[in-house]
């Protein structure tokens, strides 16, 4: 791609990516609209596959909704995505989660991935300066 | 009675790529992106010397080794830069007083957002092809003992005319020339950095040189 419209369109890529995974089950917050008025809307789901780079970058989120499989795809940098919350890590071999639509009920169920799920509640690793020292505590 | 003569500002750019912009419903758009080129006035021709108004602008800067000697000594005389690519412009008589040789075009007349432009450029060449990719024409049966898949069929009768029409569509050399595409909507422009964006697909590779005028329902309202 041109540097020039890699620049152009660097002001919408959003800078704090999510931080999704193939396989979490997450909650987005997805704002619309509704003649004049503006509301926020959530809807939960699997991420069953992420697709495309850069500001192209699509994630779907499947879920079933009263025995109807419902598959959403959004825009990752999308300004109509308020947020995503990750709700639970799901461990999973595969890039995309097909496979789970010709499953029901307990079986969609995805093992959990623990160590992604703690490392997001530890704490952020800090990187030293040059020439400062920097306390450890153990 | 003479026609009255159709006066459009042109400018010219350069197709960078296409990618995709948010607006301000969230929604996303296809967009291509254009850089304007230089569009400086090289010439003015007028009623009295030249026997009609125009405005002739330049782009595409080169080296001195790349232009030929009369094209070079033509822009050396009057102090401008090397430009690879000259176009001329029909203009009203009246609107020539605006026009001055070295200065750049105002493009901001016709580059505002949600305006309708239209670009001209020239297309990517797709060789040599047959009827069917070339006029839409209709392949024949895959099966049944038939042999003629993709053939032209038949050029015309026997004894009378006994000669093939001219002007009969052939299989030949597809794209390579200059296609306009109208009404476009401009959805942003960036005056200093030149960068125009427009809703939807331009002609020609990345880096074809484009001529965007506004569109031409809009022009004579």
């Amino acid at each position: 791609m041109n540097p020039k419209i890699t620049e152009l369109i660097s002001k919408n890529i959003k800078k704090e990516l999510h931080n999704i995974h193939v396989g979490d089950t997450v909650k987005v917050t997805v704002r619309i609209k509704e003649g004049t008025k503006e509301r926020s809307q959530n809807y939960e789901g699997t991420i069953i596959k992420i697709k495309g780079g850069g500001l192209n970058k699509t994630f779907t989120v499947r879920r079933v909704f009263q025995g109807v499989g419902v598959e959403r795809v959004f825009f990752l940098h999308s300004p109509k995505i308020e947020k995503v919350e990750v709700l639970r890590s799901g461990k999973s071999r595969r890039a995309k989660l097909y496979y789970l639509r010709e499953r029901a009920g307990k079986a969609t169920k995805l093992k959990e991935n623990l160590f992604a799920s703690q490392a997001a509640s530890l704490p952020k690793e800090v990187i030293p300066e040059e020439g400062k020292l920097v306390e450890v505590t153990p | 009675m003479t026609k009255p003569i159709r006066t459009r500002l042109e400018i010219l750019g350069k197709k960078l790529g296409m990618t995709q912009y948010f607006n301000q419903e969230g929604d996303a758009i296809p967009v291509t992106v254009l850089e304007l080129a230089e569009n400086i006035v090289t010439e003015i021709k007028t009623p009295v010397k030249h026997g009609y108004a125009a405005v002739q602008i330049g782009a595409n800067i080169k080296k001195d080794k790349h232009l030929n000697k009369p094209k070079l000594g033509n822009l050396k005389k009057k102090n401008l830069p090397n430009f690879g690519f000259l176009k001329e412009y029909r203009v009203q008589p009246a609107e020539l007083e605006s026009y001055k040789i070295g200065e750049p075009v105002d493009s901001s007349k016709i580059l505002n957002p949600n305006d309708l432009v239209d670009v001209s450029g020239i297309s990517i060449g797709k060789g040599f092809q047959g009827m069917v990719k070339l006029y839409n024409k209709r392949r024949g049966p895959k099966s049944h003992g038939s042999k003629s898949y993709r053939q032209p069929g038949s050029i015309g009768a026997h004894t009378f005319p006994g000669r093939v029409l001219p002007g009969k569509k052939m299989p030949s050399r597809m794209g390579n020339e200059n296609v306009t595409v109208r009404n476009l909507k401009v959805i942003e422009f960036d005056k200093s950095k030149k960068l125009l964006l427009v809703r939807g697909a331009v002609p020609g590779v990345e880096g074809t040189l484009l001529t965007i005028r506004p569109a031409i329902k809009k022009w004579n309202p």
